[in-house]
């Protein structure tokens, strides 16, 4: 067990670094479409990172929706839009816009990071079980049925609605 | 010799040794077999001529010179090209089919990972394909490209949907995601208790299996399909700017997922590796079982390049709306009766 931790340990910071790169590379990037690029690695990470979790349910669920549906968008729209090969140098955003995201940034690192530290304290992760698909579907359709639902009807609001505004007629 | 394939448990590394070296052979020898008899033998046939004769005998070996001549061609990059993306782009293709075939089952234990959520990982990856297609099409900076790219990115997500709608009908019947419980389900099936044949669910889901077989078709980007890749009017789309190697592996990358999802259709509707009359628990599978799959493989490959060569291609209004305003109905349609009929018996 002590063995597989260790190795774990080292696959996520790997991974980690990986996507801190990737992440560094999205923002400073000249090419808009290298930036997409750039976000299919960091996203990529954050599945690997769940599956050193031992949830792939969830994984896998981000390759589909991110990598599979997200990205593909960014990258339509990117080609629909601009077809230009090269850099582009008017990409940044105003100095007031950069500090407002930094302070985002680092007040949603803090509040996430307290809550898990918060959260979790001293606990041992060491007994980690793999989640079974099955528990995660249980868990949804009793547990956190109402939830689930409202969400469904959200987002069934929400694409009725695009399709309203997108309609010509 | 079947005991003992029964009982070959070896060490981590080797066995993922063994697994790298498998699927790294399976790949281009399925991309070779289905190239040469459906591209080759049967497309000729259809079409009433002999096809390639001369290498080897009755020009088996064809493909494998081409295969040889694509290798020793040079490596071009058009000059405006965005060259990382451009290299690169084949490979990301690529290393979607070959993540692929992980989740197939040969038999029970012949799987690369025999994964809980099989059909959610394999339609999930599958999608990852479009990236490349996209990344192709963009970085040659040729306009035919990037035409066949946005083609290809607006089909894929069009009929993604009626896939994973497709396979909802066979996961309500099997009651798992799991690619071998699917086999398992169909092998110990019994249709009102006859368990003559199993449960084969071509049988309950012939209307999965027609829309799956057309997603596929469409994920493949082949005919009736192939309007990113359309030839007469975009000069193969995406594809264009590429040569030599890269274009061989876009030609492996797609013959070998026509192989992959043919073998997801034999596994979800057919009974995978498992025939009828011997339970799915038996050791004999060790052997029959990838011989089984490969027939049942052989037989859906062969509905997929026969409409291939025999109709002709849709335009790309007509692919869209068969998509959203058939398929995807039709699929809904078809997971409601396949929930309210799993409540009822």
């Amino acid at each position: 067990m002590l063995a597989l931790l260790v190795a774990q340990n080292i696959a996520f910071y790997i991974i980690a670094a990986l996507m801190v790169f990737g992440a560094i590379r999205v923002v400073t990037c000249k090419n808009l479409m290298h930036a997409a690029l750039w976000l299919v690695l960091v996203l990529a990470g954050v599945a690997a990172q769940y599956i050193l979790l031992a949830a792939e349910f969830v994984a896998i669920t981000q390759v589909l929706v991110y990598l599979g549906a997200i990205i593909v968008l960014f990258l339509f729209g990117i080609m629909l839009t601009r077809t230009k090969t090269g850099t582009d140098d008017n990409l940044d955003n105003s100095a007031g816009a950069r500090r407002m995201a930094a302070l985002i940034g680092v007040l949603l690192a803090g509040v996430m990071g307290y809550s898990l530290w918060d959260g979790f304290g001293k606990r041992e992760f060491g007994d980690l079980l793999v989640q079974r698909t099955a528990q995660v579907s249980d868990s949804i359709f009793s547990t956190y049925l109402l939830p689930f639902e409202v969400i469904s009807i959200l987002l069934l609001a929400a694409l009725i609605g695009a399709i309203v505004l997108a309609r010509r007629d | 010799m079947i005991p003992m394939l029964a009982s070959f448990a070896p060490p981590y590394w080797l066995s993922t040794v063994i697994k790298v070296l498998v699927v790294g052979a399976v790949v281009p020898t399925t991309a070779l077999i289905l190239g040469v008899v459906f591209l080759f033998k049967i497309m000729s046939w259809m079409q009433s001529r002999l096809g390639p004769q001369e290498a080897g005998p009755r020009g088996l070996l064809q493909l494998l010179a081409d295969g040889v001549k694509f290798i020793q061609k040079e490596d071009i990059a058009p000059n405006g090209a965005d060259l990382w993306v451009f290299k690169a782009a084949p490979l990301v293709v690529l290393s979607s089919t070959l993540l692929l075939y992980v989740a197939l089952p040969a038999s029970a234990h012949l799987v690369v990972e025999n994964l809980d959520v099989g059909v959610f990982y394999v339609l999930a990856i599958s999608s990852l394909s479009v990236i490349g297609v996209l990344m192709a099409g963009w970085a040659s900076a040729n306009k035919y490209s990037l035409m066949g790219a946005l083609r290809a990115a607006g089909q894929l997500i069009a009929y993604e949907l009626p896939m994973v709608l497709a396979v909802m009908g066979v996961v309500i019947q099997a009651g798992t995601l799991s690619l071998n419980g699917i086999v398992f389900a169909q092998n110990g099936g019994a249709i009102f208790g006859w368990t003559g044949i199993g449960n084969p669910y071509i049988l309950t889901q012939f209307i999965g299996f027609f829309i799956f077989i057309a997603a596929v078709q469409a994920e493949l980007t082949q005919p009736p399909f192939d309007m990113p890749v359309a030839e007469s009017e975009i000069v193969s789309g995406y594809q264009v700017e590429y040569t030599g190697f890269r274009f061989l592996i876009f030609f492996l990358a797609e013959f070998a997922t026509a192989f992959v999802f043919a073998g997801i259709a034999a596994v979800m509707f057919l009974g995978g590796w498992a025939v009828p009359w011997l339970s799915a628990n038996s050791d004999w599978y060790y052997v029959l079982g990838p011989a089984v799959l490969f027939a049942k493989v052989m037989l859906v490959s062969f509905i997929i390049f026969w409409v291939r060569f025999t109709y002709p291609r849709l335009r790309e209004d007509q692919l869209q709306s068969f998509a959203w305003k058939f398929l995807i109905p039709l699929a809904l349609v078809n997971i409601v009766a396949t929930a309210i009929l799993k409540v009822v018996f």
